[in-house]
């Protein structure tokens, strides 16, 4: 579909809500109290340096890209852990699937630990278990990998504060404005709502938002459960245009 | 003119957190042997066309110390001020150059960029908008992706006429997106990013 810029109404994006997102300062996670900007954001109208963004080829996949139980074994080895398969639908605003956007997500191992130099918690390493991975969606914005659940594990803020298990997310969409980091945190768990970073987030029903359902109809029988986790990204203002929607 | 009305809320966003090189820059991490190379690490190929520039920028926080676990992406357009974007107004598809730039900070808070200087971009009332570069910048501590600019301060005459400067009122703000040009082989210009406090960089709501 081509796209049809009409002025005024160039197939802007929709105003992000940032009260549905979390303020910059939020005390009770305290790395934010000196990253904060304290000045109010300059509304920037978007132009051209917004709307376009990267672009990225199924080819700069590897076959293993998609695959943390297998894309860093060093001797065949399989990562170990719940195995479970993770999947989803990148869609915008307006519940239109989002195709071709590159996925990344990153991830503690199952006993809650990273494989970073800087990280100290005593749970034990898994010589076969890197924490990372990268996919990009199909034409429907679907995605999908296979990993194990990550552990929960504590970390320096309050005294005695936790991370509920979690897989980190970076999507980009088609517009550099669309970029968006989050996180998502598995149903049923009791820790979400114990921790100081899932509490950044003001509405209960944005942190609804963050959890990834537990999918039967998608478990691969005898080996690895399924959690769907869709991902939201702004939508653009598209103008209707003999009944049709342009501009996307 | 009728626009749908959204039916879905964007995801929350979420901080990168202290281990966002595992997933961003995993050969920056040392987790090697998954991917050949960490994505957005080289813009240029010999076939690019431009001005051979570095782009050098210290994240500094509130308390004055260096951010030193961030993570840096840009997005500019070419040196004709195209954007290799099949989506935008003015795309070329097959780029020999991609636009797109991804850099960890190292320990003292300092990201580099190997780039070309870009080309002016038609702004939304058709005339250019000076020269500048997109910046994105995640980390622990930052709840939500910060999104700046970067203007060239040897584009003076360029950046008086911006419309995103001129939105800026107070000079000495606008003056943290403007990065003054250091000469050499290659030539630098460099911005620091401070997140808070009296040189608090100018952020944007796109």
């Amino acid at each position: 579909m081509s796209a049809i810029m009409l002025p005024g109404a160039d197939g802007a994006l929709y105003q992000r809500d940032h009260s549905w997102h979390p303020p910059a300062n939020t005390p009770g996670y305290k790395s934010t109290t000196f990253r904060a900007p304290r000045q109010p954001l300059l509304a920037l109208g978007a132009t051209a340096s917004e709307l376009t963004g990267p672009t990225f080829g199924h080819s700069m996949l590897g076959p293993l890209d998609n695959d943390l139980i297998r894309n860093y074994s060093q001797d065949g080895t399989e990562a170990i852990g719940q195995r479970m398969i993770v999947y989803g639908q990148v869609l915008d605003e307006n519940a239109r699937a989002v195709p071709n956007t590159l996925v990344e997500f990153w991830q503690a191992n199952a006993g809650g630990r990273y494989r970073h130099k800087k990280e100290g918690y005593l749970a034990a390493i898994d010589p076969n278990f890197g924490g990372c991975g990268r996919t990009i969606t199909d034409e429907s914005g679907f995605y999908s990998f296979r990993t194990v659940k990550p552990g929960a594990y504590p970390w320096p803020n309050g005294a005695n504060d936790w991370r509920p298990a979690h897989i980190h997310f970076s999507v980009f969409g088609h517009a550099f404005a669309q970029r968006l980091i989050t996180q998502m945190y598995f149903e049923g768990d009791p820790m979400i709502w114990q921790c100081p970073i899932v509490g950044t987030v003001p509405d209960k029903a944005g942190i609804e938002q963050l959890i990834a359902r537990l999918d039967r109809h998608n478990t691969t029988p005898m080996d690895a459960l399924a959690y769907r986790f869709d991902i939201v990204l702004r939508g653009r203002r598209s103008t209707m245009f003999e009944n049709k929607l342009e501009g996307n | 003119m009728l626009h749908p009305v959204p039916t879905l809320r964007e995801t929350p966003s979420q901080t990168a957190g202290p281990y966002v090189h595992i997933g961003m820059t995993p050969n920056f991490a040392e987790i090697r042997g998954i991917y050949d190379a960490d994505p957005g690490l080289a813009m240029l190929t010999p076939q690019t066309v431009g001005e051979r520039i570095k782009i050098v920028g210290r994240i500094v926080d509130g308390a004055g110390s260096p951010v030193g676990d961030a993570v840096v992406e840009i997005w500019q357009a070419d040196a004709s001020g195209a954007f290799a974007a099949p989506m935008g107004p003015t795309s070329n598809s097959a780029p020999p150059f991609t636009g797109w730039g991804r850099q960890p900070v190292n320990a003292e808070g300092v990201f580099t960029f190997e780039t070309i200087k870009p080309g002016p971009v038609a702004g939304p009332d058709g005339k250019p908008m000076a020269p500048h570069v997109s910046l994105w910048i995640v980390a622990r501590g930052i709840n939500i992706g910060l999104q700046t600019r970067l203007y060239f301060a040897d584009e003076a005459e360029a950046n008086a006429a911006d419309f995103v400067l001129k939105k800026i009122l107070d000079p000495r703000r606008r003056q943290t997106l403007i990065a003054p040009r250091e000469e050499g082989i290659v030539p630098r210009y460099v911005l620091d990013i401070y997140l808070q406090g009296d040189k608090e960089t100018v952020f944007f709501d796109i």
